[in-house]
């Protein structure tokens, strides 16, 4: 069984890339632009790990992993923010708001799928 | 198989010039007034989004000045710098800088930081952000090791240990895993102790590699599983890092009755011995940190753990706190009773039956259900792409905007044939033949359609020009832009740039007075150009207007003397002066300015316009300003025309020239001359033009009464009448160009073929009517205005 990933990122080059990484370690993938889009996507889905980008038009991180928290279904979802920041008043933030853990962007591949990994399984 | 890193890394580019354009709308905004977040949050991703995609492709220098660029913007979205107007030049010239930066990446050529750093510093000076932010950036382009042919799971290269991503309980090979879910019972626990003596530091595995032991104390708070940490995967990324042992402390698990399902009672004892050091093992609970309690000891500190681990279980608690969820516990538990049907219980708090479960065991069967409830969502899932768009190669394009082209011709050809074997109009043949002329009319349109694009980033480029070229002259200019969503076929985009780069240039230099005249006659301090984009009749008008000066007719009619482009004594209309500026080698400055002095005149303008079917006309008013006004067919490859028979020869009129048709009587023509006749059509007198002599078909008749004669119009209002022997019809034509395979012929615009395999010229009526009235000099070109 291979894992299911939600990406949700406004750049399409970075979902390019998280698509590209993921499939090519075997995952499931799906994709959003911004946590409008990440919501609808969601809707009838449930992910093994969710990947999101902070700064999103509509909806930024923090709002969808509030509105993915809020929902019972979806409360043990390993959500991963993604950040170019590697300061931790960002990982504060964003573990206040409800993420698992946190990817650096540019993100190395292997660590990516190490991370998911590391709240998946 | 392409790289797909080098499509994504093309894809990038792409996307950079979009997230370019909304940079410089989002600071067009700005600088309108807009200070909301959204507006600020627009530039600010921007710069974001691009910096990001460099970072993944190592476009370092990119990456540097977006990142402070960035830096800056972030101050702004935070409200602790507000930007004035000089700050949103700045970021204006910023954006403009990063352009550059993103097109020198993609080209793999350098900007050098001479160019970059200035800006930056004063940027920083500005916001009071420091350079030093940028030591936070990690540069580390994103280098894909893919096994594509594996695919799959195994597609995992370094990630040993896990034979397939299943979830744990279907794998087989938990031994490895010992002391996790498949351990019967406390008593084995307390079996598995003690522990193997701890061995000294610096023992050495089967490969010889130095091997560190660990002792691990790992006991999460509630809060880690709300964040939707599993401590059961940790431990998994435990094992991957070398040989562990796992103990689970359960001590402070309370009954049934007691438990809240939604905290965690579990702590756990590991021992692992790995190659890896304590910073790798510390990376393991990274995401967790904060969120348990974690004590990390090498193996010198192991001793006294050890000690720890072999004392009775109450001992072994190590930082839990019953207490105090003990203590919540009681009046949480009729709302634990109402929420438990549908809450998916987190896997240690799994059903404990009584005092003295087999906690282990039942949580295992939980994940079972888990894994299969997964299974079945993955099962019924179908990957959800982003919103559908496609990238084509353009050539493709092209290729089906030639077939299309052929099609047209094909339909032409099979119209003619089909009219030629008499057929009644009700025939299914005539019937059927009018619904393909449409459908390779939508066909036509639809795939013109694919070639369009707003001219926004054409606009865009300009404010950028206007930008530099007034800072470059010391003028305080603002452009104004409209219709940026009109669309034009890309080839023309891309061919304007140059010619409405120089007539930019040209109105801030020339247009444009200096701020001190300005404020001198009463005007603005701050010059205004204008850039519109419209569709008219059937072509698009792009409009160059300033507020400046106007033309100097009196100059320019004197340089024109001295240049000797024109005779001393020439009578000249105010249009025709103006039209002096698009003669070669004409130039209005008295001093060779660094802008406008490039050697590139407005003659060059005007035929790169003619060169995509367009024309170009000014109209100015003095002390008012100037506008200069471009119109381009919608496209390149197609026209409406009208077929008419001129001395045995077919050409083609393209239909949006031609303002009305008619036949002559005596009393619409007036004779100038011997071979010179004006038309008088309501009210107005226009040329007359003799199609065919014009062509050189035949001799100019001696009279034209009775004759057919197209009104041709042009943007300026200027107007002609061209003498034709038939019309035939009116059609569409495919434009198939004359210059590249022959070159540029005056009055012709291109050829076609026709519906019976026929060529026929293409003409192109206002150039026609320029040269020849040009040509004939025939003095009152307009005398009032018609109609």
């Amino acid at each position: 069984m291979s894992l299911e990933v939600l990406a949700v990122d406004d750049s399409r080059t970075m979902r390019d890339m998280l698509n590209l990484a993921l499939t090519s370690a075997g995952f499931t993938t799906h994709l959003a632009e911004d946590g409008v889009h990440g919501l609808e996507v969601l809707d009838g889905l449930e992910p093994n790990v969710i990947i999101t980008d902070i700064n999103m038009p509509r909806m930024d991180g923090f709002g969808f992993i509030d509105a993915v928290r809020s929902q019972e279904k979806w409360r043990g979802i390993p959500i991963l923010v993604l950040t170019t920041e590697s300061a931790s008043e960002l990982k504060v933030k964003a573990r206040a708001a409800g993420a698992t853990g946190w990817i650096v962007k540019p993100f190395d591949p292997s660590k990516l799928v190490k991370a998911i990994k590391m709240v998946a399984g | 198989m392409s790289d797909p890193m080098e499509e994504i890394r093309a894809s990038y580019f792409v996307e950079c010039e979009e997230l370019l354009e909304s940079l410089q709308d989002g600071l067009q905004q700005m600088d309108d007034g807009h200070d909301d977040s959204e507006t600020i949050n627009v530039v600010f991703r921007a710069v974001h989004s691009i910096k990001g995609g460099a970072g993944a492709f190592g476009l370092d220098d990119l990456v540097k000045f977006a990142h402070r660029f960035e830096t800056a913007m972030d101050e702004v979205r935070a409200g602790r710098f507000v930007p004035d107007s000089a700050a949103i030049k700045l970021f204006f010239q910023c954006a403009d800088i990063l352009a550059d930066l993103v097109r020198a990446a993609r080209d793999d050529a350098v900007i050098p930081e001479s160019i970059t750093n200035p800006v930056l510093d004063t940027l920083d000076e500005m916001v009071g952000t420091s350079e030093e932010v940028e030591e936070e950036i990690e540069f580390a382009p994103m280098v894909l090791n893919l096994d594509l042919g594996g695919g799959g799971a195994s597609g995992l290269p370094d990630l040993p240990g896990l034979p397939a991503l299943s979830g744990l309980p279907d794998l087989p090979g938990l031994p490895d895993l010992p002391g996790l879910p498949d351990l019967p019972g406390l008593p084995e626990l307390d079996s598995a102790l003690p522990l193997p003596p701890a061995s000294p530091a610096g023992q050495t595995d089967n490969s010889g590699n130095q091997l560190n032991h660990f002792r691990i104390l790992f006991s999460p708070e509630n809060s880690l599983y709300s964040s939707g940490n599993e401590p059961l995967y940790l431990l998994r990324a435990l094992r991957d890092l070398g040989e562990i042992k796992v103990r689970c402390d359960t001590s402070t698990l309370p009954g049934l009755g007691d438990l809240n399902p939604e905290n965690g009672y579990l702590s756990w004892i590991i021992e692992l011995s790995t190659e890896e050091n304590q910073t790798t093992v510390r990376e393991v609970f990274e995401f967790v940190d904060g969120l348990c309690d974690l004590d990390i000891a090498t193996a010198d500190d192991t001793a006294l753990i050890a000690e720890n681990a072999v004392a009775p279980q109450p001992e072994l608690t190590v930082t839990a706190e019953p207490d105090t969820s003990a203590a919540r516990l009681p009046d949480l538990v009729p709302e634990i009773a109402d929420i438990l049907p549908d809450v998916t219980p987190e896997p240690e708090v799994a059903p404990a039956l009584d005092k003295e479960p087999e906690p282990m065991d039942t949580s295992t069967a939980e994940y079972d259900a888990q894994s299969a409830a997964g299974a079945q969502s993955s099962a019924k899932a179908t990957p959800t792409q982003p919103r559908a768009t496609v990238r084509v190669d353009l050539e493709r394009i092209d290729r089906l905007v030639n077939l299309v082209g052929e099609l047209v011709i094909n339909q032409a050809m099979l119209s003619q044939s089909v009219a030629e074997t008499s057929l009644p109009q009700n025939s299914p043949v005539q019937t059927g033949l009018e619904e393909f002329l449409q459908l390779t009319r939508d066909i036509q349109e639809s795939v013109m359609m694919i070639r369009a694009q707003p001219i926004k980033s054409l606009f865009q480029r300009m404010s950028r020009i206007v930008r530099e070229s007034s800072a470059m002259l010391g003028k305080d200019v603002r452009l104004f832009t409209d219709g940026e969503n009109t669309e034009v076929d890309k080839t023309v985009i891309e061919r304007l740039a140059d010619p409405l780069t120089h007539m930019i240039r040209n109105a801030v230099d020339h247009g444009l007075e200096s701020t001190a005249d300005r404020i001198a006659t009463g005007k603005e301090p701050v010059g205004h150009v204008t850039l519109t984009a419209n569709h008219r009749s059937g072509r698009i008008v792009i409009d160059v207007t300033d507020d400046g000066a106007g033309i100097n007719r009196e100059k320019v009619r004197q340089i024109a003397i001295n240049k000797e482009l024109i005779a001393a004594d020439a009578q000249l209309s105010d249009t025709d002066i103006d039209n002096l500026l698009f003669l070669p080698g004409f130039s209005t400055a008295d001093k060779v300015s660094n802008l406008s002095g490039r050697g590139v005149g407005m003659d060059v303008v005007k035929s790169a316009i003619l060169g995509l079917g367009g024309r170009i006309s000014i109209s100015s008013v003095e002390g008012k300003g100037t506008t200069f006004s471009i119109s381009l067919p919608l496209t390149l490859a197609v026209l409406d025309g009208m077929v008419v028979q001129v001395a045995g020869e077919t050409l083609v009129v393209p239909l949006n020239a031609i303002i009305e048709t008619l036949t002559l009587t005596e009393d619409d023509l007036r004779a100038l001359g011997p071979q010179t006749h004006v038309v008088q059509i309501r009210g107005g007198f226009d040329p007359l033009l003799d199609l065919g002599a014009e062509l050189g078909y035949r001799a100019p008749k001696d009279s034209y009464i009775g004759d057919i004669v197209l009104l041709i119009g042009q943007e300026d209002g200027k107007r002609a009448a061209l003498v034709v022997d038939a019309i035939e019809d009116q059609r569409q034509v495919v434009i198939k160009g004359l210059e590249a395979s022959y070159g540029r012929v005056a009055g012709i615009a291109a050829a076609t073929i026709l519906g019976d395999g026929q060529i026929a010229l293409i003409l192109d009526p206002v150039d026609l009517v320029s040269e020849a009235t040009g040509r004939t000099r025939v003095p009152p070109k307009h005398l009032s205005i018609a109609g």
